[in-house]
């Protein structure tokens, strides 16, 4: 990063101690911090503009509008999208996945179709389809990871024999949140293409660290959550085109989506609208749209570069500790900025708890990932995940942290 | 190391974690129960042999963090030769221990996880095995699924 010392000044909550020490946030993955310039953004707009969008004729309606109007703009600039009525503001990544599992899974989805998916999908991107395969009568198959430590990502080849005609709906992360790995999102989705299939990302964890262009990767539909990205929690987006999302039936029914509505039935609005029944998080789109700017600003291939630098420095130090298992991508391969790790005696929830005496915040479980746990033989590993404000530093209080934990617990 | 830390990682969980009694399969058993945290991913399996209305056999297996399994082997020398009732006012006791962190009436094993009460999100760490137990004795065949903690 080229300023460090004044991006972490944007960050408030990063300026305290916790437990005695220097508060050292490694749980990114999980949720990131916000600037300050979000945070006023939701301050403004409570203080200054709050309405309700789309219904009123007065000012503060029609300021409020403009302001979440203006917010699907800036995400669909952001992403790249072709038209802004290719962003529908959702409250996460789930609901943006389960949005595609109900609606066009149920409705395109037959018995004897194959939804594909990989070894490495979070829960959200894996439950969704494994329920609407239930519905339907489809099946789910899994695009396998290679490696004993899944260093090896997604095994490419076995699209060859994987990705058949039956395949109907191939999605994918395109950063695992476990392993970290970066998956090869525009050749998944020509090759998912060629066989007809409608591809989803899951870009939960790339969002907000790279540079992302849904017209270059070629996919149909892209979710992802605000709140890992500098935004607020509780708004996300599920980006579509407009074709497949003018098609697609809504989800949820009720106001603000409807062109027509008398005894008898309804009819719906075209995309946006049609997918967002009821009283959106305006405050929510607003502050996402700042922390779009925000994130901007400082530059995206900036933040990559800081992630890939900071997860090459946590490999090369965490290697050295005896005992550990580090699983993901090998040293000097391209990684996202986090690292899984585990020990063979102390368990990831004795980690944690013993890292936050020493004012680190880390993640220990299964990180909403069980199946790929099982296979590779874990049932839970520590993470630490990187972002823009970290520093080289903040890995040597971890180091430091994780070799006292050893020495306690294997004396 | 904070007072709070080594208050939770007491001597007797630290051993009972490096070496844990019963853990392992009991091939007498005629009850199990499975208990699992869906939270964070930690398991045990508990195995008891029941004659009567008395825990003959017990043992546990599973895998998660220092004090779930060391709970759950302290409980299993706890538990053995006691019955239904029994059982059930122990864990009565351990759950106001880890919960309150207020010694017991009685010098017992069990006061060492009174330092569990000052980390709410272990709490449920510390009681899975004993609700595996409880399911194990009442026949019940569910996974048993620890309470959430009460701040």
């Amino acid at each position: 990063m080229p300023d460090l010392a004044r991006t972490r000044a944007d960050f408030p909550i990063l300026h305290q101690q916790v437990n005695g020490k220097p508060l050292v946030y490694l749980d990114n993955g999980a949720t990131s911090q916000k600037p300050r310039r979000v945070i006023d953004a939701l301050v403004h707009y409570y203080e200054r503009d709050n309405a309700n969008v789309h219904r009123g004729l007065h000012a503060l309606s029609m300021r409020a509008t403009d302001a979440y109007e203006g917010a699907r703009a800036r995400l669909a600039k952001f992403i790249h999208a072709a038209d802004p009525a290719e962003i529908i503001f959702t409250r996460g990544t789930t609901e943006s996945i389960n949005i595609i599992a109900h609606s066009w899974a149920r409705a395109h989805l037959k018995a004897g179709d194959v939804i594909l998916t990989t070894e490495m999908e979070h829960h959200s991107n894996l439950v969704p389809w494994q329920q609407a395969a239930q519905a339907v009568g489809a099946t789910v198959r899994y695009l396998p990871v290679l490696g004993a430590d899944a260093e090896g990502g997604l095994d490419y080849a076995a699209l060859d024999t994987m990705l058949t005609p039956a395949v109907k709906l191939l999605a994918f992360t395109h950063i695992s949140n476990t392993l970290g790995t970066i998956n090869d999102a525009a050749r998944l989705c020509a090759r998912a293409r060629a066989v007809g299939a409608v591809t989803v990302i899951d870009a939960a964890q790339s969002i907000g660290h790279t540079r992302l262009d849904v017209q270059a990767l070629g996919c149909d539909f892209l979710a992802f959550s605000g709140h890992k990205m500098c935004g607020p929690t509780g708004i996300g987006v599920l980006y579509g085109r407009r074709a497949l999302l003018d098609q697609l039936a809504p989800d949820e029914t009720g106001g603000g989506m409807v062109v027509s509505v008398n005894y008898a039935g309804a009819t719906w609005k075209s995309a946006p609208e049609r997918h967002e029944a009821g009283t959106p998080n305006i405050a929510g789109a607003i502050a996402l749209g700042a922390a779009c700017d925000y994130l901007d600003e400082i530059g995206r291939d900036a933040i990559a570069a800081h992630d890939h630098h900071l997860a090459q420095i946590a490999l090369e130090k965490l290697s050295v500790i005896p005992g550990i298992r580090i699983i993901g991508p090998r040293p000097g391969q391209p990684r996202g900025g986090l690292v899984s790790f585990a020990f063979a005696d102390v368990h990831a929830h004795d980690v944690v708890t013993f890292a936050d005496e020493d004012g680190l915040a880390l993640r220990g479980g299964h990180h909403c990932n069980q199946p790929l746990m099982r296979k590779l033989g874990l049932t839970s590993t520590t993470r630490a995940s990187f972002y823009l404000y970290n520093t080289a530093a903040e890995i040597d209080v971890l180091v430091a942290s994780l070799l006292r934990i050893q020495r306690f617990f294997l004396g | 190391m904070s007072a709070d830390l080594s208050e939770l990682y007491q001597q007797v969980i630290l051993d009972h974690n490096r070496r844990p009694r019963n853990r392992g399969k009991l091939p007498t058993a005629n009850r199990v129960a499975h208990g699992n945290n869906p939270s964070c991913g930690d398991e045990c399996s508990v195995h008891l042999r029941l004659e009567g209305d008395r825990i003959a056999d017990i043992s546990f297996d599973g895998s998660g963090c220092a004090i779930s399994q060391a709970s759950a082997s302290l409980m299993t020398t706890q538990l053995k030769g006691k019955s239904a009732a029994e059982a059930q006012r122990l864990y009565d006791e351990f759950h106001h221990i880890v919960t309150t962190g207020e010694a017991p009436a009685e010098i017992s094993d069990l006061a060492a996880f009174a330092g569990v009460h000052t980390f709410p999100a272990r709490i449920k760490c510390a009681t899975l095995g004993w609700h595996a137990a409880l399911n194990a004795l009442k026949g019940d065949p569910l996974p048993a699924t620890p309470e959430t903690p009460k701040a």
